[in-house]
């Protein structure tokens, strides 16, 4: 059976193949041309200093915005092959009717189904792992340069093991929703859809629950004091970057009060309110205010165990797809995905009420119920007694 | 007598229309058994649940022993050819023989590639490319050539030309006579039954109206006519199956063990067709009234 499922799914693997061929092409002359201008960043950086404003300037010549691209197209990759292997892996067997020919081999369903998700559900993962790998290899360049840059925020995974786990939902999905729809065009839809909320939903509302996160509460550190200024009535405006100080770190929220409680922003701005002030003057100020900053964060130890946990989860996940399609699939249960024969005839099992002619004998013998069925017709239920 | 396929008290639900129900058959073992009925009868319903692709929602059916498509063992010992005969329309003729051979334990390699020869189709032409009536014998190429005991043939040559019905037809009998399998064979069309089968099944309105040999059924049935009369006079053992009555003449099928000796009558023999037809066009029939008259007992 595995290499029947095999065969069918050849050229749905090689049409994979070759988009993800294509995308190695690209990524590989971009991500050269990528790292040559990285190298000369960071050569100058160690020649003349300055090394914020190259790495800036590396950063700007758009190849930011197109890292940023590639990292959603990782995780859109596990959607799309779910949408176009997954979906009409079991979707076109069922709305071409070929499943009658395969159901009807020498081989069970569920060994079918098996296979063909062995084979389909391998190849899958691989391809949207390999596709994370090259998007992380192109990117790297990017990450170095960016000092604020870590994986681990408050989006869904771009690298690590978690995608293995996204794949392997956004797998299982396809073959259900092809198993429940039946038909490979909604059924794609539906894949892409499904999946799609739930990578966007999953780091808003599971993920912050998965480990309780730490809260620090210390004296703002100048070092992560970002940018400042003032509203135009005067308060002070602080902008904080935390990456300086808890480096890899998932932080969720920050807060700057004063020492007695208040918002930052509450404090008259001083020094800080013109453009022209001198930044030491500025920070000066701040300082003399001995503001507290309280920290919401995952710290960066924990990037594993998130990565591990959410894997996991999307791993069970599929799992629980895969299982009700086996359920579903099986033999023995009512739930078959037969597809029922357009309805030409109404009457049903319930009897009309027959008019009474004047010729009725087998009516009229019935009555008494003293019929007996006679040998050559098979009894039928509700028919005869 | 040993039977294929036993269902009790069978039946499937498609929503809230019982595409077949409470049937109670017993398939004889060594026949090829015909399957007729009217369009939306039941008779791909029945064939489908025989060959486990629909699971009954009352009652149950065992297939040559066992419970359908459960085991590989079972699934290898009936032969399906399902309605429109689905192929892989990408995949070419020997792909499809590779796939018998790979998915089927008692797969006849040398059957399979002596038919397609025979048939005149080439190896390497996918199967989507195939004329209705190529595809229908490729399709039951593969359905043969797993070594079935039992062929469940659901419509085979609905869409097939006469010649090549006819064709196809001659050739299922080879194979059969070859093999020495049980075939069931559904059908519309009487005249094809009536060329193949030595067994008749007759499904109507989602019920089994009839099933037995088909020359003890023409042997029991006959074509009546005489002076009209009152069906409560006719003799006990007389089922009346259609009766007309025009002015004083009465025409009457029967069906009766018996030898009609009243002179009154003029007794002739009745076709299959004629016969089918009859059990096939019973609306308020004697069936359905039955099944009214005990409604309204209980």
């Amino acid at each position: 059976m595995i290499r029947f499922a095999w065969t069918r799914f050849r050229t749905q693997a090689a049409v994979g193949a070759g988009v993800l061929a294509i995308a190695a092409i690209v990524l590989l002359v971009t991500g050269i041309q990528l790292a040559h201008a990285y190298d000369a960043a960071a050569a100058a950086c160690k020649q003349h200093g300055n090394c914020a404003g190259l790495f800036n300037a590396f950063l700007t010549q758009g190849y930011f915005t197109a890292g940023k691209l590639l990292g959603a197209a990782g995780l859109a990759v596990p959607g799309l092959i779910g949408m176009f292997w997954r979906a009409p892996l079991v979707a076109r067997e069922l709305e071409t009717g070929t499943f009658r020919l395969a159901w009807t081999q020498g081989v069970t369903r569920t060994r079918w189904l098996a296979a063909k998700l062995a084979i389909a559900g391998a190849a899958a993962i691989a391809a949207g792992e390999l596709f994370t790998l090259m998007v992380n290899w192109w990117s790297s360049p990017i990450h170095k340069a960016n000092a604020g840059y870590t994986a681990f925020t408050s989006g869904s995974f771009q690298s690590g093991v978690a995608p293995v786990g996204y794949a392997a939902f956004a797998f299982a999905l396809g073959v259900t929703a092809g198993l429940l729809i039946r038909r490979t065009l909604p059924a794609m839809a539906v894949t892409l859809a499904i999946f799609t909320a739930v990578i966007i939903a999953f780091p808003i509302w599971v993920r912050p629950h998965l480990i309780p996160p730490v809260r620090t509460t210390s004296a703002l550190s100048l070092a992560s004091v970002a940018v400042t200024g003032g509203t135009s009535d005067g308060h002070l405006i602080l902008t904080t970057n935390t990456a300086t100080v808890l480096p890899g770190a998932w932080v969720i929220s920050t807060q700057v009060t004063t020492p007695d409680g208040r918002a930052a922003s509450s404090e008259p701005a001083g020094p800080c309110a013109t453009s022209s002030a001198s930044a030491q003057a500025c920070n000066d100020y701040i300082g003399s205010l001995h503001f507290q900053q309280t920290v919401t964060y995952q710290p960066a130890s924990r990037y594993w165990a998130f990565q591990w946990v959410e894997t996991a989860i999307y791993l069970a996940l599929a799992l629980i797809l895969a299982g009700l399609c086996f359920l579903r699939i099986r033999p023995g249960r009512s739930a078959e995905p037969g597809i029922p024969p357009p309805p030409r005839h109404r009457p049903g099992p319930r009897a009309r009420k027959v008019p009474v002619t004047s010729f009725q004998p087998s009516r009229t013998r019935l009555a008494g119920q003293a019929r007996r069925r006679p040998k050559w017709l098979p009894a039928c239920r509700g028919t005869w007694s | 007598m040993n039977t294929v396929i036993e269902a009790s008290g069978l039946g499937k639900r498609y929503g809230r229309r019982w595409a077949l129900a409470g049937c109670t058959l017993a398939v004889p073992a060594g026949r090829v058994t015909g399957l007729v009925g009217p369009n939306g009868a039941g008779k791909s319903t029945l064939l489908q649940l025989a060959a486990g692709l629909l699971e009954p929602d009352s009652g149950g059916i065992r297939v040559l022993g066992e419970p359908p498509a459960r085991t590989p063992a079972q699934l290898g010992r009936v032969g399906f050819l399902a309605q429109d005969a689905p192929v892989y329309a990408g995949l070419s003729v020997a792909g499809h023989l590779r796939m018998g051979a790979w998915l089927n334990h008692g797969w006849d390699t040398e059957f399979a590639k002596r038919r397609i020869s025979d048939l005149g189709l080439n190896l390497r032409q996918r199967a989507g490319s195939l004329s209705g009536g190529q595809r229908a014998q490729l399709a039951l190429t593969l359905a043969t050539a797993k070594r079935p005991e039992l062929l469940l043939l659901d419509e085979p040559v609905a869409s097939l030309d006469p010649l090549a019905r006819r064709e196809f037809l001659r050739d299922l009998m080879e194979t059969v006579a070859e093999q020495q399998v049980s075939v069931v064979l559904s059908s519309h069309l009487i005249a094809d039954i009536e060329r193949v089968c030595d067994y008749l099944i007759v499904l109507t309105a989602s019920r089994l109206r009839l099933a037995g040999e088909t020359e003890a059924l023409l042997a029991t049935h006959h074509r009546l006519s005489g002076p009209r009369r009152d069906p409560r006079t006719l003799p006990a053992s007389w089922e009346v199956i259609e009766e007309s009555h025009a002015g004083k003449q009465s025409t009457l099928l029967v069906r009766t063990s018996e030898p009609v000796l009243d002179p009154a009558w003029t007794v002739r023999p009745v076709s299959l067709e004629d016969l089918v037809l009859a059990y096939m066009s019973q609306p308020g029939d004697a069936a359905r009234a039955d099944l009214a008259g005990l409604e309204i007992a209980s």
